[in-house]
């Protein structure tokens, strides 16, 4: 928190801090009571199975909040979420680690606000990634 | 339209319908349950002394929080040919941040229908948009999401 990103030190390109996450069964156990989310497979093995899954799957919200603590852990608590987007394109299984990861496509100044758009993603551990995604954020200046 | 299409006249009539609005109060507990839930320890979330010095003024939820709120089903529901869902995706607005006591009051709406043939057989896409506003009246998300029906059968035959 200590760390405030301003607009001034963003480039087109730069990557933007990784954020590792590591779900467990017991994560997504979690999710599915705070969530309300208790859709069978993402804790039942069996009925995923039935459902033609190779396993429990993550929630998709799960990993859309992943990557939104991408972003806030990244724009700091004087940045602005405007909006975040993210596609599920494949599935993810508790027991292996994920990477959050994105990078700056765009800064420009618009109605006064300092927006910076980044494009984002949920990567496997092997490089492979399941979620692309999209951000918007607004970041303090200091002009 | 093709022939074998899974989208149906009554469906297409049910786009852009509004349901009733459903409304929760936003317990604080709630939103230190779900940041815990998702692994995020940002105090702005849990910490009410370092919320309260920030620019917020106190605890506000996560991003991802309203997925939590229970939003009414838009108005009419159809006999599906589905019974495997899957989740395809959010795009989130966000207008206004979402604090404890908080009134939030849900609708949601069918926006569109789509359908693919793909890895899971025949493959229908429901567009949803869920908007949630706070007790003053103001928008303080959208939410558009695409839900994925599929037959499990037909998943199985590759």
């Amino acid at each position: 928190m200590s760390d405030q990103v301003y607009y001034e030190d963003v480039e087109e390109g730069m990557d933007i801090p990784t954020l590792r996450k590591d779900p467990t069964t017991q994560q997504l156990v979690m999710y599915a009571g705070a969530s309300g989310d208790y859709y069978q497979i993402h804790y039942d093995k069996d009925y995923a199975l039935n459902n033609g899954l190779p396993d429990v799957i993550l929630h998709g919200a799960l990993k859309n909040a992943f990557l939104g603590q991408l972003m806030t852990d990244w724009i700091g608590q004087q940045g602005t979420l405007k909006k975040l987007s993210v596609q599920y394109r494949g599935m993810d299984v508790p027991g292996t680690p994920v990477f959050a990861k994105g990078a700056v496509s765009k800064k420009y100044e618009q109605d006064g606000e300092h927006i910076v758009e980044c494009d984002i993603r949920l990567e496997k551990e092997d490089g492979q990634t399941t979620t692309p995604g999209h951000a918007i954020v607004a970041l303090p200046s200091r002009g | 339209m093709p022939e074998d299409s899974v989208i149906t006249d009554e469906m297409r009539e049910a786009i852009g319908l509004e349901s009733e609005p459903i409304t929760t109060e936003i317990e604080q507990g709630a939103i230190v349950k779900f940041a815990r839930a998702i692994g995020d320890d940002n105090p702005l979330y849990s910490d009410e002394e370092a919320a309260r010095a920030s620019r917020f003024g106190g605890i506000v939820a996560p991003p991802t929080f309203l997925r939590s709120v229970r939003a009414p089903r838009p108005p009419r529901e159809f006999p599906s040919q589905f019974s495997a869902n899957l989740d395809g995706g959010s795009e989130w607005t966000y207008f206004e941040p979402v604090r404890p006591g908080d009134r939030i009051t849900v609708t949601a709406k069918i926006a569109d229908f789509n359908e693919r043939k793909g890895r899971l057989g025949t493959m229908l896409f429901t567009i949803r948009e869920t908007r949630y506003a706070n007790q003053f009246g103001n928008t303080v998300a959208i939410q558009r999401s695409t839900g994925i029906s599929y037959d499990p059968e037909a998943s199985k035959d590759d």
